[in-house]
């Protein structure tokens, strides 16, 4: 069963490099040094280990190997109703729970027809936008203090997440495990002085983004170890399913906010940032570009937002019993594509419960963009790459 | 010229060293536990059993439905209906909890018992400084240790206390104004009744 | 984007004898999707990929569903000649029965892929495919040459829910340690027993802690007495 299995004569044969990385050969006889890196490693971002065979610094072989926080989410969901679930979905990418729970609504939203009212929407816009903000300014504080920058840059990034978490929790009552969303709207009213209160810490969101930008954008030492390091093509992105930031540093115009419209997006005006090469520089240049525009959306939201109720009346929140049927629902996360995929058999709890983990399925290509690079660069790929375990073990 | 990007950058940092002795903008250090930070009134820790009045057998609001008990995701939640019933706010004889423990180290804050819980019982308390070495029985709160008094609840969350104690006041008010017309009609009927008696006897 | 039958037109034009089913969503969601025969299924998918039209060349998701064995009971009619004695002769007689007729359906694996298209900006296209029973014919063909990012995602499901897939360049064992035995999202897997410390034990917990405790020889907890209180 562990023995990789060979070739079926029915598939199709693709150029060698395509879809699988082409092998490196060492150089001269030197015997290849086998690293775990991991799971305790304080550059993996969690629990995770990969398994590299080295040829002096030079990187040979990797295989990610994790599992390590496997808490059996889809499983639990099988045996509790939907809305007891949505505690659970918080802990997905805990650093973001705000859109995993706005995913696992909208799929069951989907699955059951519910329509969600307009003051509804714009609340979770902006909370999602919020998140969309901390998330990729704490990952471009990482990914610098994995170079060495020893915590400052990641130390000003989390002060105006401190905000942001403040706002969740004057909202919520928790930080990070929020437990926001409902089947039909959101769980409670936000205040006019938490929107004020709203309003101020976008408000000081741009010169911060600008102070961030001047801080790391033209630093040498950031452009010389990210530039043209782990490079990743555009037609092996999409091939590999991978979404979010890293696809659209590789060039691909692809962003479910406008591909599939869901919520209220077409009302605001924002941009897709591209990047050019797909490497580092531009995975990290892109999270700051999209930080802009998701405070561009922001300041729409808070702008617009009109009155009404924040939860459809008609929701059946508790006991829900959706009919038989099922359904795929996925928004655009901060670490890429979260999709949720339920099949309901129209008793309390799901029959099948499925998360769709854009860190997991972003770590297929890991393989590929490290090959050929240093030790030192796979520690900067891989936080580029931007994953959280909770996500990628569930 | 080479490092001119490596000096914005120090330039940056050095604005906000020096700034942090300005501006409380940028010195965000909370120094625990000597300062601490008030608490959002919305905060949420572990729940708590409100009770009315002074005794919190005697006023505690729990009937002891167990809805929070079938809602809540991990099944933290322990209870056992008691056999007899007392009166509660509105005099009606309900069941009351025997036994109502929370484990906290399973319960996930998610307060979730809170929202489905339709007469007002159960709320989220905000303490967290609740370390204790016996971490089996140390963290399973029984039904003692989990009542905290209504005016408890209205210090620490006063908007939604309020809140909570006017929809009881109105229900109570709709109760009494039921139990009012019910009265009435009751000595309606009993002085029609005798009127048709002492007209049949005529 | 095309519907569910132009698609299963467009596949069945290209590869005759394809064998694609709809299989239809009653809910809402409007996601029908197509199931295919494995003998087929690589054929398939390189074809929805490289369609000029479909151009589906974005694999989102891949999910494994576990359908057990059903037992269904049907009450049938059933007709039998049988000899009576009728008035002292005997004779044949038809008599009608009602009897409920036992038999079970058996269950299988299911592994269903989401498809959408980054070209084309459209999608989901939804496929499946099915294992003949859940016992020893288990095995499905990897899709991971016609889309890289079913790599991880068949490894999960080989994992949980123990579909082989044939082609697949790497298949072990993801997210459990290798040299588990079982696979843990299978509808019938029975957790190992850890049920020392259970306070509040509810429904099936329940269940496993009183069986722990009495195997265990302890003393039944009080609160663990009778049949579930409280579940």
């Amino acid at each position: 069963m562990n023995q990789p299995h060979s070739y079926s004569s029915t598939v199709t044969e693709r150029p060698e490099g395509w879809n699988r990385p082409a092998p490196i050969e060492s150089r001269g006889e030197r015997e290849l040094l086998e690293v775990a890196m991991g799971p305790h490693h304080p550059s993996t971002h969690g629990v995770f280990r990969m398994d590299l065979a080295l040829d002096g610094e030079r990187v040979v072989r990797l295989k990610p190997e994790f599992g390590y926080l496997h808490r059996n989410h889809e499983k639990i969901a099988e045996g509790i109703s939907y809305l007891a679930s949505m505690p659970y979905t918080d802990r997905l990418d805990y650093t973001c729970s705000m859109t995993n729970n706005w995913a696992y609504a909208l799929a069951v939203e989907k699955l059951t027809g519910q329509e969600v009212p307009e003051r509804a929407e714009y609340l979770r816009v902006i909370l999602g936008e919020l998140t969309r903000v901390q998330n990729h300014l704490s990952a471009i504080g990482f990914l610098i203090q994995d170079m060495g920058a020893s915590g400052t840059p990641l130390m000003y990034a989390f002060r105006q997440r401190e905000k942001i978490l403040d706002l969740f929790e004057g909202l919520t009552g928790a930080r990070m495990m929020v437990n926001y969303m409902r089947f039909g709207g959101c769980r409670v009213d936000a205040s006019p002085a938490w929107l004020d209160e709203a309003r101020k810490v976008v408000a000081g969101l741009p010169a911060f983004v600008d102070e961030f930008e001047a801080l790391l954008r033209s630093n040498e030492i950031l452009m010389a170890r990210t530039q043209g390091v782990g490079v990743l093509r555009p037609e092996l992105a999409v091939n590999a399913g991978v979404t979010g930031p890293m696809l659209r540093a590789s060039g691909v115009n692809y962003d479910i906010r406008k591909v599939d419209h869901y919520g209220i997006y077409d009302r605001f005006n924002f941009r897709v940032p591209l990047g050019d090469h797909g490497d580092v520089y531009d995975r990290f240049m892109i999270r700051l570009l999209e930080a802009r525009e998701s405070i561009k959306i922001l300041e729409a939201a808070l702008k617009d937002i009109p009155v009404g109720p924040v939860i459809d009346p008609k929701a059946k929140i508790r006991g829900l019993r959706p009919k038989p049927g099922e359904a795929y629902g996925r928004i655009e996360a901060p670490k890429g594509e979260l999709g949720f995929y339920l099949i309901s058999d129209g008793g309390p709890n799901p029959y099948r419960y499925r998360v769709r983990p854009p860190s997991l399925i972003n770590l297929t290509i890991l393989e590929d963009m490290c090959l050929g690079h240093d030790v030192a660069d796979v520690v900067l790929i891989f936080g580029s790459v931007d994953i959280v375990l909770g996500e990628v073990d569930r | 010229m080479l490092g001119e990007g490596i000096l914005k950058g120090l330039a940056e940092t050095a604005r906000n060293f020096f700034g942090s002795y300005f501006s409380a903008e940028r010195l965000t250090t909370v120094e625990y536990p000597e300062q601490r930070i008030a608490p959002f009134e919305a905060a949420r820790v572990f729940p708590f059993l409100v009770y009315d009045g002074a005794d919190w057998q005697a006023g505690l609001r729990c009937v002891s439905c167990q809805i929070c008990e079938k809602e809540c995701p991990p099944k933290c939640i322990y209870i056992e209906k008691s056999k007899d019933k007392k009166p509660d706010a509105l005099g009606k004889p309900q069941f009351y909890p025997a036994r109502f423990e929370i484990d906290i180290s399973v319960c996930m804050s998610c307060q979730i018992c809170v929202e489905v819980c339709p007469f007002e019982s159960i709320k989220m308390n905000t303490e967290f400084e609740l370390s204790t070495s016996d971490r089996f029985g140390g963290l399973l709160l029984d039904r003692e240790k989990l009542a905290r008094s209504n005016q408890y609840y209205h210090q620490i969350h006063p908007t939604e206390a309020a809140a909570v104690d006017a929809r009881l006041a109105a229900d109570k008010a709709r109760a009494d104004a039921k139990a009012v017309s019910a009265a009435a009609a009751a000595v309606a009927k009993a002085a029609s009744a005798a009127a048709a008696t002492a007209g049949e006897g005529a | 984007m095309k519907t569910v039958e132009e698609i299963k037109a467009a596949i069945e034009s290209a590869i005759p004898g394809a064998g694609v089913e709809i299989v239809p969503n009653p809910s809402p969601s409007g996601q029908h999707s197509l199931r295919l025969t494995p003998d087929h299924a690589v054929e398939v998918a390189n074809f929805l990929r490289d369609d000029a039209e479909l151009a589906l060349d974005f694999l989102s998701n891949v999910t494994g569903v576990d359908w057990p064995d059903k037992e269904i009971s049907e009450k049938v009619k059933v007709t039998h000649t049988v000899t009576k004695t009728v008035d002292g002769v005997e004779q044949s007689v038809e008599e009608t029965v009602e009897e409920t007729r036992k038999r079970v359906e058996p269950g299988y694996l299911e592994a269903v892929y989401h498809l959408y298209s980054v070209e084309k900006k459209h999608g989901p296209v939804i496929l499946r495919m099915r294992t003949v029973n859940r016992t020893d014919q288990v095995e499905l063909p990897s899709l991971t040459f016609v889309w890289r990012s079913a790599e991880f995602q068949e490894r999960e499901i080989f994992d949980l829910f123990g579909i082989v897939f044939t082609g697949h360049p790497d298949l072990r064992r993801i997210l459990m340690w290798e040299g588990f035995k079982d696979h843990p999202m299978r509808r019938d897997y029975v957790a190992p027993d850890d049920f020392e410390y259970e306070p509040t034990a509810h429904d099936g917990v329940l269940k496993r802690t009183q069986a722990h405790q009495a195997a265990a020889g302890q003393a039944l907890e009080e609160r663990h007495q009778g049949t579930g209180a409280g579940a």
